[in-house]
């Protein structure tokens, strides 16, 4: 087994190469309360810096996503204060208005790109808050969509911004204001409040199991 | 990034993929569905079960590793509460903070009630937040619930619960309605109607999604909802056993900070346990694609409060299990791979079957090809198969696959596999726990005020759930149970909390003469070196 030197905190393991970040953390005997959550890259619970010895630079990933390597010196971020402002979503309008009441900071962006640079998602981090500094919420959504809301980005901004919580804010404006209606959608609840499947639905519900059976496996598939 | 051997069989699986584009894969019939099922689906492997000698469902069969944790010792065996000194006085307590939780928390706090929301990890850290393929809802004009019904019905070998499936497809649309309106970001066309596709064992195009991080989306918009509100989360804090009063109504749950081991008392009018699902039992040994707490507590909790289980003995083994890197082995493909036409094919370069049959039957398709037909791929972690990803952007046009399934995606290219290029392999992940405690349509339990929402509900989905159904179910009845804990807890009056059917049940194990060195519930895995 090829095994690599990590520090956990400092402090040196010996683990297979082969591990995850966090693979080994649990392989040197670490049970994780904090820092972990779906192991798979959706839940943003296990945001890590690093630097491997001998680098300046300072790397940021999730824990779950990535492999160990040589030398690498590991520090978990397993909570960061990020801000979030509370809002009723049925009272807010998708105006350019309400990121300057709720979310001012994102106006003090210097363009560093720091939070892009950080992104274990690889999102294009500051092209998502300049759209939101213009109001266009619905490309900030569709830039920001994959965020898993590890808030690496905010620890690295210099102007206090929360990244993950402005698109967030997009994303719902987005999803709720600016994409059209589903009108077939609002016609089936109205129609099923008004009983008009019910009747159908009971004549099946009422069948005895062979003929549910006889339907079921017989039953038109839509192509 | 993939071995020769690998390589060798992917050239196999693209000298067939022209002719298998257009090929119409046949159906299995119910006769040789069932037969599959028999021989080589894990519910199937008696040694894989045990049976319960106590409680509601003494003499039943479940899997053993559950049977250990329902039949051990309390956390609160040996240590002395005082349940008048009271830490949290609540309406509503929901145990969970996934998409179950959050929902019951929303209803429960539009009802008007003082909602507390107690979860052992973050909110949002629950295998909701993981579903990526979507959400089924009946909303189409060829489609209407009584088709979903029978789609749901079939699927769950004929088991489900007329009331409880009937109340899922009801208020499918109006749950999807819902989220649409808290500013879920459905798949929509420029007209907004809804991009739907299959899945497995659906018969119309019912399947709602936003991208494949359908689930995430759904989760970070009602966790910001829940936030929003100004509901109570106490979060890192586990729920280890449920409390009662004097007449025998719930009464709060003894509560354990995760971190520090306090122990603390909730009371509350009314209890939600939504706590999901078991993946991380790791029933079988098999690998799972479920968060890192999903270890069945409101099982073991419900179960010593005297709830029966329903179909405890079924579990979904998705069929599409990351079978390789093994940096991602167990995590989910999703169906909707599948969905949009990548077929399963074996080492030869075969399509054994048509890749849109139930997960149950999927599953066990798979593990026949490598078990029993010596037609898998060996990996280092076992064996797998071929999920034929690139045939998707064959069929729909290039940039297909980074449109509809990113996540997937930047999942595998962060092992140098481009799953627009080359398949992956895949093999079958414990997924879903299908059964779970017994509850009435409205929700409840047999004790009074207990609710239960989610994948720790039973009965919904009968013996097999389909893609899709459960984003629905946990929308559906954790709306429900947070309507109706909210109504009901209006007119409650508690009387003296006590801990009696905890010391009842440890009296119970002892007449059975079961003696245990565990305890439960698990809350967390243990996956330490040190313990292997």
């Amino acid at each position: 087994m090829e095994t690599v030197n990590i520090f956990l905190m400092g402090k040196k393991y010996e683990v297979p190469s082969t591990l995850t970040i966090m693979g080994a953390m649990e392989y040197a005997g670490y049970k994780l309360i904090r820092g972990c959550g779906c192991r798979n890259g959706f839940c943003g619970a296990c945001a890590t810096i690093y630097r491997i010895k001998g680098d300046q630079e300072l790397k940021v990933c999730l824990a779950c996503q990535t492999k160990v390597e040589d030398n690498m010196y590991i520090a978990t971020l397993p909570f960061f204060p990020l801000v979030k402002q509370v809002y009723d979503i049925n009272k807010i309008k998708p105006t350019e208005m309400i990121m300057m009441q709720l979310y001012p900071e994102i106006y003090s962006c210097i363009g560093c790109n720091a939070c892009t640079k950080a992104c274990p998602q690889s999102l294009n981090v500051m092209q998502y808050i300049a759209y939101a500094q213009r109001g266009e919420y619905e490309k900030c959504a569709e830039e920001s969509f994959d965020c898993v809301a590890c808030g690496i980005c905010s620890s690295r901004c210099p102007a206090g911004i929360t990244h993950p919580m402005v698109s967030l804010l997009a994303r719902r404006l987005t999803g709720k204001y600016i994409m059209p209606e589903a009108k077939h959608l609002t016609e089936r609840v109205n129609a099923i409040k008004n009983g008009d499947f019910t009747a159908l639905l009971e004549d099946v519900m009422q069948k005895p199991l062979e003929e549910l059976k006889e339907l079921y496996n017989n039953r038109e598939i839509e192509k | 990034m993939y071995t020769l051997e690998m390589q060798k069989s992917i050239e196999a699986v693209e000298a067939t993929r022209q002719a298998r584009l257009n090929a119409d894969l046949k159906r299995m019939t119910a006769d040789e569905k069932e037969n599959l099922l028999k021989k080589f689906h894990p519910d199937y492997k008696e040694e894989g079960f045990s049976i319960l000698k106590i409680g509601a469902n003494k003499g039943d069969k479940v899997p053993t590793e559950l049977a250990d944790l329902l039949q051990a010792n309390s956390r609160l065996k040996g240590v002395k509460i005082n349940l008048s000194k009271v830490d949290y006085d609540t309406d509503v307590l929901i145990i969970g903070g996934g998409g179950a939780g959050a929902s019951a928390a929303i209803e429960a706090n539009e009802g008007g009630a003082k909602v507390t929301i107690v979860t052992k990890l973050r909110m949002g850290d629950a295998n909701t937040m993981m579903a990526e393929g979507g959400i089924q809802a009946a909303d189409k004009a060829n489609d209407s619930p009584a088709i979903h019904y029978l789609d749901a019905l079939g699927g769950g070998h004929y088991a489900n619960t007329p009331e409880l499936l009937r109340k899922l497809v009801m208020e499918g649309p109006a749950a999807v309605k819902w989220l649409n309106e808290l500013g879920v970001m459905f798949d929509k066309a420029p007209d907004g109607t809804m991009i739907t596709t299959h899945g497995g064992g659906t018969s119309r195009k019912r399947m709602h999604a936003a991208k494949d991080y359908s689930g995430a989306e759904i989760m970070r918009v009602l966790r910001d909802e829940v936030i929003n509100r100004g509901i109570e989360i106490i979060d890192f804090t586990a729920a280890i056993e449920l409390i009662k009063d004097t007449e025998g109504k719930i009464a709060g749950a003894v509560l354990m900070n995760m971190e520090t081991n306090q122990i603390l008392i909730a009371r509350a009018k009314t209890v939600v346990i939504a706590t999901g699902g078991a993946g991380r039992l790791h029933y079988q040994g098999f690998p799972t694609s479920n968060h890192y707490g999903a270890t069945a507590d409101g099982l073991i909790l419900g179960y010593r409060a005297g709830v029966p289980l329903l179909y405890a003995d079924t579990l979904q083994y998705h069929p599409t299990g990351a079978a390789f890197p093994s940096q991602i082995f167990g995590a989910l493909v999703t169906e909707k791979v599948r969905s949009l036409g990548a077929q399963l094919v074996n080492r030869d370069g075969v399509a054994f079957m048509n890749p849109l049959e139930t997960r149950d039957v999927s599953a066990a398709s798979i593990i026949r090809e490598c078990k029993e037909r010596n037609n898998g791929i060996e990996t280092q972690e076992g064996l797998g198969v071929w999920l034929d990803t690139p045939m998707i952007e064959l069929l729909h046009g290039e940039g297909t696959i980074e449109k509809r399934i990113p996540g997937m995606l930047r999942m595998f290219m962060k092992y140098g596999i481009d799953i627009r290029k080359v398949p992956i392999l895949v093999y079958p992940t414990l997924h879903y726990q299908n059964g779970g405690l017994k509850i009435n349509a409205n929700g409840m339990t047999c004790v009074q005020n207990l609710f239960v929402a989610g994948e720790a509900v039973g009965g919904i989905h009968g013996r097999n759930r389909l893609m899709g159904n459960s984003l629905l179910d946990i929308i559906v009845f954790g709306r429900n149970a947070g309507q109706q804990a909210s109504k009901a807890c209006k007119d409650v009056k508690l009387k003296t909390l006590t801990l009696q059917h905890v010391k009842d049940f440890e009296n119970e194990m002892k007449n059975a003469g079961i003696k245990s060195n565990k305890v439960s519930p698990l809350l967390l895995p243990t996956y330490t070196h040190r313990n292997k």
